[in-house]
């Protein structure tokens, strides 16, 4: 699905202006426990979480996640941030919920 | 048949900031070597496992992962506590993380299962007070 799809509807804004942004992504996974993450978060999929340390970055990186979308408008820790920009982690922000943010990709998957 | 490569890390237990960058590392260099990115998927994820472990629970150790032509052998040694019992450890869920590592997002009570679920065996040498050694391989052929 292509990631300019959700950006208005989903609210997403952009953590630091040095992230590239992917084009699309495929799947989200909605979850807090790294563990779990590590091993569900598919390539190239959204990670959607409230957690916000720099462990969560190491998580994304080796998974290949398309990219974090931090939900509740929680934010990156000043560490997490410089290390999402070092290895190149798109991370995401949204005031929304992990559920109404499912809702949401959902219905543009359908238009 | 080639020489192994050996990649070697001392993993620091007192920093939870830098936990999982040997992983980072280890992932980088298979890239490198052109292994393919589902064997990567599955030595990353046993790797950071096995990392986060040590620093978790055993004040650090050392990791080494060795490339051979037919199997990744990845081995990890500490001098923490030891396992109490292997069997309950390998149970899903079940964790003795402190309640300030899991408010961090460990703790889920994964990481032996994850590290067996994804590598084709694993051997845990454990000695309470003495420490633990787990060695994991996954196949290339």
């Amino acid at each position: 699905m292509k990631l300019d799809k959700i950006m208005e509807a989903a609210k997403l804004t952009v953590l630091s202006p040095d992230m590239t942004l992917p084009e699309e992504f495929d799947g989200v996974y909605v979850g807090d426990l790294l563990s779990r993450a590590m091993s569900r978060v598919e390539e190239g999929c959204l990670w959607l979480t409230i957690m916000n340390n720099i462990n969560v970055i190491a998580v994304a990186s080796l998974a290949d996640a398309a990219a974090v979308v931090l939900c509740e408008d929680v934010r990156l820790t000043d560490e997490a941030l410089e290390a999402a920009c070092s290895k190149g982690v798109c991370v995401l922000c949204s005031p929304l919920g992990a559920y109404e943010l499912c809702c949401v990709i959902n219905e543009a998957g359908h238009e | 048949m080639s020489e192994p490569i050996n990649f070697h890390f001392d993993v620091d237990g007192e920093n939870f900031s830098s936990a999982g960058e040997a992983s980072v590392i280890v992932k980088k260099k298979l890239r490198q070597l052109g292994i393919p990115p589902d064997i990567i998927r599955r030595v990353s994820i046993a790797m950071y496992e096995g990392e986060i472990n040590m620093v978790i629970h055993a004040n650090g150790g050392k990791a080494d992962v060795t490339v051979y032509d037919s199997e990744i052998v990845i081995t990890l040694a500490d001098r923490g506590p030891g396992i109490p019992d292997i069997n309950l450890a390998m149970q899903e869920g079940y964790s003795t993380a402190r309640e300030n590592i899991r408010s961090l997002g460990f703790g889920a009570g994964m990481g032996l299962p994850n590290m067996k679920k994804y590598t084709d065996s694993m051997e845990i040498e454990t000695e309470l007070g003495v420490g633990t050694t787990i060695t994991m391989k996954v196949s290339l052929q």
